[in-house]
Parts: structure tokens; C-alpha cells; sequence
């Protein structure tokens, strides 16, 4: 059985449940059976792939939805042998390039040209150019990024290019200048608490609409997330109560009581507890940049103006460190380590001035 | 990996062949022709086209006279024309039927390691060619090797390339193209004529983008032209492209402001203006809500701290030290993000930086 979030995820541009203005724009786009290179970008778990899955529906028909799943062997300038595994329809073909790290430009070489190249398109079709997705284009090495530069140009007549990321930040000016910028906001609060519904409508279910709230406030505009909470709500018990509890993920659990840990005491056995529990929850595959910015949210709870200032200067320092250094769990425990500082301090300071 | 010998000329001679015999069938020639886009159709053909780059332009039009050519080095942000001028100066010389066997395209996206610039240049530039066309005519006694993207040549096979230049000066001409003029070493640099590719001027680009609305038939007021110039910082391609967007959404409707700055990501001046007040209230609570509001509304922080720049230098009530703080951290935040630093967070140290001058600086 899958899961609601595969089930009922939308399959053409006409059934997109919000945005609606922003699909018919990328029907019309596409309608003259063309369309430009795009950067898909927004937040995560808005549902960017889908839109780009609608759009491809859109222009090749329903094709596009037999997928099937590839291993392709590259090798490096330098001998070394690798694999990397595709998504791809007769029209499309998916990669995420930087599964191989930094070789992630010669997977992008050989794969748009070979793309390019095959011109096994059938005549019947009217389009005489295929759709190469990439995805996480903001983990794209700059290297990898400045190989796209002229190809795009230059295969533009067999072959369209689809980025998909987070954030344009990270993606060189010059290919900027070679793609149309397509923004997904996350849906709002009300718009999650409408889809909810229809879904448990289609499941047969019936939401109650202050359940519906309560669990889009805690999804953070995050569509994805949002219908995860509402099937576990539903594996909890039903008939829904409106005032059901809305469990949160277990390692959210985790992380609050980790934070709770570090302001309750600022001494170095304490950081190697919360050392521990750190180096838990990477294990568990959870994003450095997650655990912290979850952190500094619960941390900053316990501290005033001045102290809340000098507490994001240091996340986000540190944080920049993780992102360009080796190993993530230095720069999490230094973090943890400077605020115990700070922390202290203040509160040394603050009795200091009592007497 | 031979396949950039049919590359790029072979790709657009394709693509030609295709509107040539489609518009001669009875299927739907319209259709075919509209699939080019705008970018490539308005690409200058022969250097008189080219925009804006007088210097190069005469340069070159000069060498087209007298049938020779210096190595060249252009450098330029992008969309600025430096492919599209040497493209086009080869067409000139060569015209259409030479330009496959006498012009080399090597770009970043094909392998030009030590060995391939030595083997594959080499074996390029080695034949010596005749100064005359198949057809009689006269043509220039050389080929060209367009390095397009050579900023991303390791140093080691541009030291090799350096050699290369040297030895075949007799049979081939030398482009390199780059964004970045510095990632060039000095040693190629100093062997070539270098010509710095400017920013489209907005009357330029006006003029441009106009042409291309009366030929394409599309109607654009004049506050979306203006949008148009703002967003593309001189960019012609970017130009280009966000106007066949808009052209593509608003079908047979006038493309307003609002249209280019969505395609854009342009921020809205109010959620801005919002944002600054929220600075000035002194509430990080306030703040956190209406950063992530901005965040999950998909807006990049590296747009947001570019129109953020241009609003606080010319904010009146800030003092001139409070600036310069200020501006500092926007550096600092710059050059996380482009490390790859998480975008929620390099905001907030930058916005609580604005709130603590604003309040207590
Ligand atoms: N000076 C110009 N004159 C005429 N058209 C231009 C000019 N500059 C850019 N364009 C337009 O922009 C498109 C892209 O230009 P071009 O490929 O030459 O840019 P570039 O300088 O090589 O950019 P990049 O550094 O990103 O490779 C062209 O197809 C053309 O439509
Ligand atoms: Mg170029």
C-alpha cells in the first residue's frame, strides 16, 4: 500500500491543487509545444517534482509515466569507475548529479550529450527534443555548473534541461541567464488545511477542519510533511477527534530535549552527553542544516534580546563552517560548545551585577 | 568523444535543415519555426549585428578585411555576446560551408584535459589550409579553436595550451572566452588581444528588445520594458528569454511590470519594506515568522540581499557607521551562501544585525 503522499499526488497541471494561476501559466508555456530551460525552485516538500512531472504530462502525453529505473557506468578522466542511477520515461530522463559527488560534471557531460545525440525520438511525435532533470542543482559542483554553460546552448535543439533545487543562491549567474526561473511557494497554511481534507475526502475519511488546522500549522507550510502527520493521525485512531493530538516526528522529540539538555547545564561532561546524541541523529540520516536550525530555535527560547543576537550570529557562523568543512559533527559540538559559553557568561555576568 | 567535431555547428545546421524543409512541407510550418528560441533566433549571424561591443567590433571587422586575425581572449559577464561575436566573425570569414572544417568549438562540457588539448588541437591545427574556397574564392590561410568557458581549464592544460600557441601560430587563430578574466594565467593572457565584453547599455537593450517585439508580434508597456532592464543587469540573453516567457504567459495580452518581475523572483518592495519595519520594532520573534514566511514563498536569499543592498544605501535615517556595519555582515552573508550556508540562517544573523543598528547602534 503506498503512501498518501504518493497516492494522490497530482497528474496533470489541471488537477494541481494550489499555485493554480502558476499551472495554467506553464500549460500555456508549454501549449505551443516548446518551452525554454527552467529552474524549478522553492522550499522542500512543496512539490516541485510533481509540478515538473504535470508539466512533461502536459507536453508528451501520459508516456511520460512509464518509468523505469537505470544504472548508468561512467569513467572518469582518470580511470575511476562509477554508477549512477537514472529515472527515465522514452521522453525524459531524471538524475540527481551530485549522488556522485565531485564527479558530478562528467556524469553531466556524457549524459546530455549521449541524450542529445540519440535522436531516437519517433517522428510521430511532434517534439524533436527530450527533457533531462536535474536534481539538487544547488549541490552542483561549480565545476560541474560551468560545464553546462555552453552545452545548454548548443543541444538546445534535442535536448531541454529542467533544474530543480532549493534556492537559486547557489547557481552560477551564467546559468541564471540561460534558464527560465519557475518559484513554488509553499502552499499556505489555509491551502494545506483544504488539501488535507480532500484527501481524507478521497480515502473516504472525514477531517474534522480544526484538526485539519492544527496539523497544517505544525507541517511549517510543508506540504509533504503535513500529509504524513495526517496519516499517522489516522493510524492513531479514528474517527478523527478535533482535539486528537498531533504527534511531531520521533527525532523532533529528540532534538527539543537535546536543546533542553544544553540550557540546563554548561559543563564539558554535558557536552559530551549532547556530543552523543548529535552524532544519533546524524546517524539517522537527519540533515546537519537541520539539527541546526532546530536547535538554535529551542535554544534561543531561553534567551533574551542581546544574548538571541549574539546566539544566530554564532549558528549561522558555524554553520557556514559545516557546509565548507569535512565532518559536520565539529562544527554541531562547537556550536553547542560556544553557546554553553555564552550562555554561562550572561548568566555569571548577571549575578555578578546583583552584589 | 569525438562528439564535439559534429557539435555545436552540426547541432545548429541540424536544426536549420529541419526549418528549412519543414517550411517547404505542408506540416504546420509555423509550428516548426517557433521552436527555436527567441535567444538563438536573434544570435547575431555576422559581426555588424552584434551590439554594443564597438571596440572588439571594429577590431575585428578590420582583421575581416585584411584576412588575419590575432589570438583573442573576450571576457564578460554573461549574455554580453562573446560567443555569439566570435561565431559570427568565423561565419564571416569562412561562410557557411567552410566553417565546419576550419573552426573548432571546445567547450567546458567536452574533456580538455592536458592530453585532449595537446592531442586534439594538435591534430586539429596541424594541417595546413588553403587560402582559397572550394569554390575559388579567396579565404583566409587558417583555422580557429574557439576555448569557450576557458576560465574552467585547469592550469596545468592551460600551461600545455600555452605551448600549443606558440608552435602553431602559422595555421590557427586562438579564442578563449570567459566570464572570469583572473582564472586565465598571465603567460596566455599576454598572447592574445583582449577585449573586455561590457554590460548592454539600456538604451541598447532597449532597442533590442523592442526589435524583437515588433517582429514577434508582442506588446510590452513601458514600465515592462523597464522591469526587463533592471532585471537583466545588461544581460541580453536573460533579456531575451524572460520576454519570451512573459510573451508565452500572456498571449495576445500587453506584458506589464508585474509579469517580468514574477518571472523574474523579483522580491516584492513591500515584504522588503515589511521586513525593515520588523527590524525596527526590535522583535526576534517578529523577525523569525517573517523570514521563514519569505523563505517558504520560495524567494532566494541572494535575490533578497541584492535588493535589500539597494534599499538600506539609500535609506536617509540610518547614520553612515550604521551602514557600514550593516553592509559588512552583507558581504560576509554574500559569500556564505555562495559556500553552500543554509539560507534561513545566514538571513537571520544578517536581519538581526539591521535590528540591533537600527534600535541600539
Ligand atoms: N552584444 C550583443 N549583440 C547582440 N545580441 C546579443 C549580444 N549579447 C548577447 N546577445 C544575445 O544574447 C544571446 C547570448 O549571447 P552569447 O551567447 O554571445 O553570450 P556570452 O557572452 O557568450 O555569454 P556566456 O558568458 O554566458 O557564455 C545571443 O543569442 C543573443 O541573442
Ligand atoms: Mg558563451
Amino acid at each position: 500500500m503506498s503512501l498518501w503522499v504518493d497516492k494522490h499526488r497530482p497528474n496533470s497541471l489541471n488537477k494541481l491543487d494550489f499555485h493554480k494561476e502558476q499551472a495554467a501559466h506553464l500549460k500555456k508555456l508549454v501549449n505551443s509545444g516548446d518551452f525554454p530551460h527552467l529552474i524549478v525552485y522553492g522550499p522542500s516538500g512543496v512539490g516541485k517534482k510533481t509540478r515538473i512531472m504535470c508539466l512533461l504530462r502536459e507536453l508528451y502525453g501520459s508516456g511520460v509515466e512509464k518509468l523505469r529505473i537505470e544504472q548508468h557506468n561512467f569513467t572518469t578522466p582518470s580511470k575511476k569507475k562509477m554508477d549512477i542511477s537514472t529515472i527515465s520515461s522514452n521522453y525524459h530522463i531524471e538524475v540527481n548529479p551530485s549522488d556522485v559527488g565531485n564527479n558530478d560534471r562528467v556524469v553531466i557531460q556524457e549524459l546530455i550529450k549521449t541524450v542529445a545525440q540519440t535522436n531516437q525520438l519517433e517522428t510521430s511525435s511532434q517534439k524533436s527534443f527530450k527533457v533531462v532533470i536535474l536534481t539538487e542543482v544547488d549541490r552542483l559542483s561549480v565545476d560541474a555548473q560551468h560545464a553546462l554553460r555552453r552545452t545548454m546552448e548548443k543541444y538546445m535543439a534535442t535536448c531541454r534541461l529542467i533544474l530543480c533545487c532549493n534556492s537559486t543562491s547557489k547557481v552560477i549567474p551564467a546559468i541564471r541567464s540561460r534558464c527560465l526561473g519557475v518559484r513554488v511557494a509553499a502552499p499556505s497554511i489555509e491551502q494545506i488545511g483544504q488539501i488535507l481534507q480532500s484527501v481524507c475526502k478521497k480515502e473516504g475519511l472525514s477531517l474534522p477542519l480544526e484538526l485539519a488546522t492544527k496539523i497544517a500549522k505544525k507541517s511549517n507550510r510543508n506540504l509533504r510533511r503535513a500529509l504524513l502527520m495526517c496519516e499517522a493521525c489516522r493510524v492513531q485512531q479514528y474517527p478523527f477527534r478535533p482535539d486528537q493530538e498531533v504527534t511531531e516526528p520521533d527525532w523532533e522529540l529528540y532534538l527539543k530535549e537535546t536543546a533542553n539538555l544544553i540550557v540546563e547545564q554548561q559543563s564539558p561532561k554535558r557536552l559530551l552527553e549532547v556530543r552523543a546524541r548529535l552524532y544519533e541523529l546524524i546517524t539517522h540520516c537527519i540533515p546537519a542544516d537541520v539539527i541546526m536550525r532546530g536547535l538554535l530555535q529551542e535554544l534561543v527560547k531561553n534567551c533574551d534580546g542581546e544574548l538571541k543576537l549574539e546566539v544566530v550570529q554564532s549558528a549561522a557562523y558555524y554553520e557556514h563552517r559545516l557546509q565548507t568543512g569535512q565532518k559536520a559533527i565539529y562544527h554541531l559540538e562547537a556550536f553547542v560548545a560556544k553557546f554553553m559559553a555564552i550562555y554561562k557568561r550572561f548568566f555569571e555576568e548577571g549575578i555578578a551585577d546583583l552584589f | 568523444m569525438h562528439a564535439f567535431l559534429k557539435g555545436g555547428s552540426a547541432a545548429l545546421e541540424r536544426a536549420k535543415e529541419k526549418s528549412a524543409s519543414s517550411s517547404g512541407d505542408k506540416e504546420e510550418p509555423a509550428k516548426k519555426t517557433r521552436q527555436v528560441p527567441w535567444v538563438e533566433k536573434y544570435r547575431p549571424r555576422s559581426v555588424d549585428d552584434v551590439a554594443y561591443q564597438d571596440e572588439v567590433v571594429a577590431v575585428l571587422k578590420k582583421s575581416l578585411q585584411c584576412s588575419d586575425l590575432p589570438n583573442l581572449l573576450f571576457y564578460g559577464p554573461p549574455g554580453t555576446g562573446k560567443t555569439s561575436t566570435i561565431l559570427a566573425a568565423a561565419r564571416d570569414l569562412f561562410g557557411p560551408e567552410m566553417f565546419r572544417n576550419r573552426v573548432l568549438e571546445l567547450n567546458a562540457s567536452d574533456e580538455r584535459g592536458i592530453s585532449v588539448v595537446r592531442d586534439k588541437v594538435k591534430r586539429f591545427s596541424q594541417h595546413t589550409a588553403s587560402g582559397t574556397r572550394p569554390d575559388g574564392k579567396p579565404c583566409p590561410p587558417f583555422k580557429i579553436i574557439i576555448l569557450d568557458e576557458a576560465d574552467s581549464m585547469t592550469s596545468p592544460a592551460q600551461a600545455a595550451l600555452r605551448r600549443t600557441m606558440e608552435k602553431e601560430t602559422k595555421t590557427t587563430r586562438f579564442c578563449l572566452i570567459c566570464n572570469y578574466v583572473s582564472r586565465i594565467i598571465e603567460p596566455i593572457a599576454s598572447r592574445c588581444a583582449k577585449f573586455r565584453f561590457k554590460p548592454l547599455s539600456e538604451e541598447t537593450l532597449t532597442k533590442r528588445l523592442l526589435g524583437i517585439c515588433e517582429k514577434e508580434n508582442v506588446s510590452c508597456d513601458d514600465e515592462g520594458i523597464k522591469a526587463l532592464l533592471r532585471t537583466s543587469e545588461g544581460d541580453l540573453r536573460k533579456a531575451i528569454t524572460y520576454l519570451q516567457s512573459a510573451s508565452r504567459l500572456k498571449v495576445e495580452e500587453t506584458i506589464t511590470e508585474a509579469d517580468i518581475n514574477e518571472i523574474a523572483g523579483v522580491v516584492p518592495d513591500e515584504v522588503l519594506d515589511d521586513l525593515i519595519m520588523i527590524c525596527s520594532s526590535d522583535s526576534y520573534e517578529k523577525l523569525d515568522t517573517g523570514l521563514r514566511g519569505l523563505i517558504n514563498d520560495g524567494y532566494s536569499a541572494s535575490q533578497v540581499i541584492t535588493q535589500l543592498h539597494e534599499k538600506l544605501i539609500e535609506k536617509e535615517d540610518l547614520t553612515d557607521k550604521q551602514k557600514a556595519v550593516i553592509f559588512e555582515k552583507l558581504a560576509v552573508v554574500d559569500k556564505c551562501l555562495i559556500d553552500g550556508a543554509d539560507e534561513y540562517l545566514q538571513l537571520m544573523a544578517l536581519f538581526t544585525t539591521i535590528m540591533h543598528q537600527i534600535c541600539h547602534g
